[in-house]
């Protein structure tokens, strides 16, 4: 009989690996077979690089705020993870199509969606932030790694289409271990679709370190399903940069899927809800400070002289303004109206739906001249009893 | 006795459930050194060890179909779904295996599996954190499937389940975690798993709900009985199998049924009520059964499920309803009638 052993992740093993890297956490340049894929990147791109990731962070940092204030319900914040986000959105084409999970915001932010939009989810107001055909991108998926079999299943849309659009989905580390996510990568390798299996190793699934997920670096996976991968400094900005080019290369090429492993780390919580300090080390938090991606385009654009004091208040200017702006839009956004409920269930009428809604307009025009909140109740539609009303109830009140 | 909050109930009713068996393993996402987002494992994973308290990966087909083989090596698996929204990737192995597995074998498999599962709305959530898909799982036959409202059941029952050699959903009404009570932790004279309580007696009408809406089930029939109206109010307990006895032999005293439940109306829990009844009280009934349930639409956005949600002025209502008194549909059922007919008629 042999002693119990301890499952291989509480023994330390973690999939790590090598990656590519470009820039070093100090600033300075790292020679690469993948520079060629940046070199257009001139000074003004990689200011506007830095510019993007000082916004995201602002945004992050004004919801969580709006979170702990009650403005908002949750808030899955991205601090750390901005190189990431930003290095590949602004890779893409408008034409491009994003398949998400709920922590891109800085990627939907990058799409085009405008900040009340990507308020509307979090505040509670809807199960959709933005209509996916303007801005190109999927709704936020909270099923983990559902959204990748979505991307291979427009990917081979597009194959079919013959077009050299290309798809990109999301997800963590921990969404490796669905099932979605591997059946996605078997279709998406069979029928050469033209996507970017883009998994953001951010190190933790809530309180799950990476190694309960995979024993081996999780950009290993994808060459047992046909899929070239490669594994990327995740908070280097210009680094994720050339690797994304390189995939949606061979997408629009014909070459079909790619994976991206981007190694960063989940700084903050894993949304407002979740309490780190109950399994993370302080230390492990510090040591990736050292590696934060806003501070390393900093320290390269300083390098570069390409920094100037002017140009930094101006970023920290704009970032507050699209802070205030997301603010406001989100604290003036009223609570949609009562019979919203009903809305868009079903694309064709549905009788059974009409009689609640008509029976609930009923209940709601005899019973409720308030809801909970104190907001007035809007029957919208014809509404069949007219405005008889008697509050809400109390013990006693009727006959 | 001790006084505990629903949650703890659980957590302690897991934990004597392993002190007393070594095969009872508890598996799921976050359940370790997190102790689960909700906390109810919390602690266990310190004293058991970490063969005994699972952290699995991110993927709830993998854990239910390992615990299925699990089981087949004589393991009791206790699997936790993380929230409501998430159990439908691991669907298939609960209704294709483990609810199978016994009946394919002729006995001689049991999958003495209980499945935990956080659920029901009212606390604010995003999307696929507030589900109540009970109904889905009480339509499969080889699960039984039950729900807790009070801290005594929750660790009486966790416990019975876990004991039982069939597989059993455990629904637990997460916006109650926090609701104390006292608890007997043991199990001798308790209710079996199969039966309904009834919560309080009355003469008027009777009122079957279960898990969350217990309590406000409760408080509708304090208000109900300032106005005069007696309603008899049963928790249901167990929603696969029913306790028809209680249900029928309180129906047959009040001649009316209101059946309330956050789960949408068409094929839940409270139509099969209500058919059942019917076919069983037919001759008692004053009233045709009245159903006070969540809508058949998505759960709605948090902002909005304070509407989806029945409440106590709801289940009012529709105890008015039974009782012929005024409500929100009086001077309505032959419009809501003919405008149905129109409908179908009109082929929609
Ligand atoms: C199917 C499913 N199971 C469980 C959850 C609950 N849950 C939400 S996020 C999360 C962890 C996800 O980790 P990862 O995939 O690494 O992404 P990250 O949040 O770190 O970006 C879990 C378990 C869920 N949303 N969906």
């Amino acid at each position: 009989m042999h002693t119990p052993v301890r499952p291989p992740h509480e023994t330390g093993a973690t999939a790590a690996g090598p990656y590519v890297q470009l820039v070093r956490p100090d600033g300075s340049r790292v020679a690469s077979s993948y520079d060629h894929w940046v070199e257009d990147v001139d000074p003004d791109q990689l200011r506007s690089l830095y510019e993007d990731m000082v916004v995201i962070r602002r945004i992050d940092t004004e919801a969580t705020a709006l979170q702990r204030q009650g403005e908002l319900g949750l808030w899955p914040p991205l601090l750390g993870q901005e190189a990431a986000q930003i290095g590949s959105a602004r890779t893409l084409r408008d034409s491009d199509f994003v398949f998400g999970s709920y922590r891109e915001n800085g990627v939907a932010w990058c799409r085009g969606v405008d900040p009340e939009s990507l308020m509307r989810v979090w505040r509670g107001n809807a199960a959709a932030g933005w209509d996916p055909a303007t801005v190109n991108m999927a709704p936020a998926q909270v099923i983990i790694g559902a959204q990748a079999l979505h991307a291979a299943g427009y990917g081979m849309g597009v194959v079919t289409d013959g077009t050299d659009d290309a798809v990109i989905t999301y997800f963590g580390d921990g969404a490796t271990s669905q099932g979605d996510v591997n059946e996605a990568m078997v279709f998406a390798a069979s029928f050469h679709a033209p996507v970017v299996f883009f998994c953001s190793n951010n190190q933790w699934a809530i309180s799950e370190p990476v190694g309960l997920q995979a024993q081996v670096p999780i950009a290993n996976r994808a060459p047992g399903f046909g899929i070239p991968s490669v594994r990327v400094d995740g908070n280097d900005v210009l680094a994720v940069m050339a690797v994304t080019r390189e995939a949606l290369d061979r997408a629009r090429s014909g070459g079909g899927p790619s994976f991206i492993e981007a190694v960063t780390y989940r700084m903050g919580p894993h949304t407002t809800a979740d309490d780190p300090t109950r399994y993370r080390d302080a230390a492990e938090l510090e040591e990736w400070r050292a590696k934060d991606p806003i501070s390393r385009v900093e320290a390269l654009l300083r390098a570069e002289g390409l920094f100037t004091d002017e140009f930094g208040t101006a970023v920290a200017a704009r970032a507050d303004a699209v802070a205030a702006e997301l603010r406001s839009s989100c604290i003036s956004m009223p609570p949609p109206p009562a019979l919203d409920i009903f809305a868009h269930v079903y694309a064709e009428p549905n009788s059974w739906l009409e009689n609640q809604q008509e029976e609930y307009a009923r209940y709601l025009a005899m019973y409720g001249t308030a809801d909970d909140a104190g907001h007035p109740v809007q029957v919208h539609g014809t509404d069949p009893v007219g405005s008889a009303s008697t509050g809400p109830r109390e013990a006693g009140d009727r006959a | 006795m001790s006084t505990m909050t629903l949650g703890r109930a659980i957590n302690t009713g897991l934990r004597a459930a392993m002190d007393a068996d070594p095969k009872v393993v508890l598996m799921g996402e976050d359940i370790g050194t997190l102790g689960g987002v909700f906390r109810i494992t919390d602690g266990l994973k310190k004293d058991f060890g970490a063969t005994r308290v699972i952290d699995t990966p991110l993927a709830e087909s993998g854990i239910m179909g390992t615990a299925v083989g699990l089981a087949f090596r004589g393991y009791r698996p206790v699997v936790e779904i993380q929230f409501d929204g998430f159990i439908y990737p691991a669907f298939d192995q609960i209704v294709s295996q483990v609810a199978k597995m016994h009946y394919r074998t002729r006995g001689a498999v049991n999958m003495p599996l209980t499945i935990r599962v956080p659920f029901g709305g009212g606390i604010g959530s995003p999307e696929h954190h507030s589900e109540s898909p009970e109904a889905y799982f009480t339509h499969t036959s080889g699960l039984r499937v039950v729900s807790v409202s009070n801290p005594q059941d929750a660790y009486t029952m966790i416990r019975q389940a876990i004991a039982s050699d069939d597989p059993v959903l455990y629904f637990e009404p997460k916006r109650r975690y926090h609701v104390k009570g006292e608890v007997q932790e043991t199990l001798d004279g308790a209710l079996p798993l199969g039966r309904a309580r009834v919560v309080a007696e009355g003469t008027d009408v009777t009122l079957v709900t279960y898990g969350p809406l217990v309590m406000t089930a409760a408080d509708a029939a304090i208000a109900a009985s300032d106005e005069g109206v007696s309603v008899e109010v049963i928790d249901l307990r167990s929603l696969s199998p029913v306790d028809y006895a209680t249900v029928e032999a309180s129906v047959r005293k009040t001649g009316r049924l209101v059946i309330t439940h956050e789960a949408g109306k068409s094929g839940g829990v409270g139509a099969e009520i209500s058919a059942s009844i019917t076919e069983r009280c037919f001759d008692y009934l004053e009233h045709a059964p009245v159903r006070v349930t969540g809508f058949d639409i998505p759960y709605p956005p948090s902002k909005l499920e304070h509407h989806h949600l029945p409440d106590l002025d709801r289940i009012l209502d529709g105890v008015d309803r039974a009782l012929r008194r005024p409500n929100s549909l009086s001077n309505f059922p032959a419009a809501h009638s003919t405008s149905a007919t129109a409908l179908e008629g009109a082929g929609l």
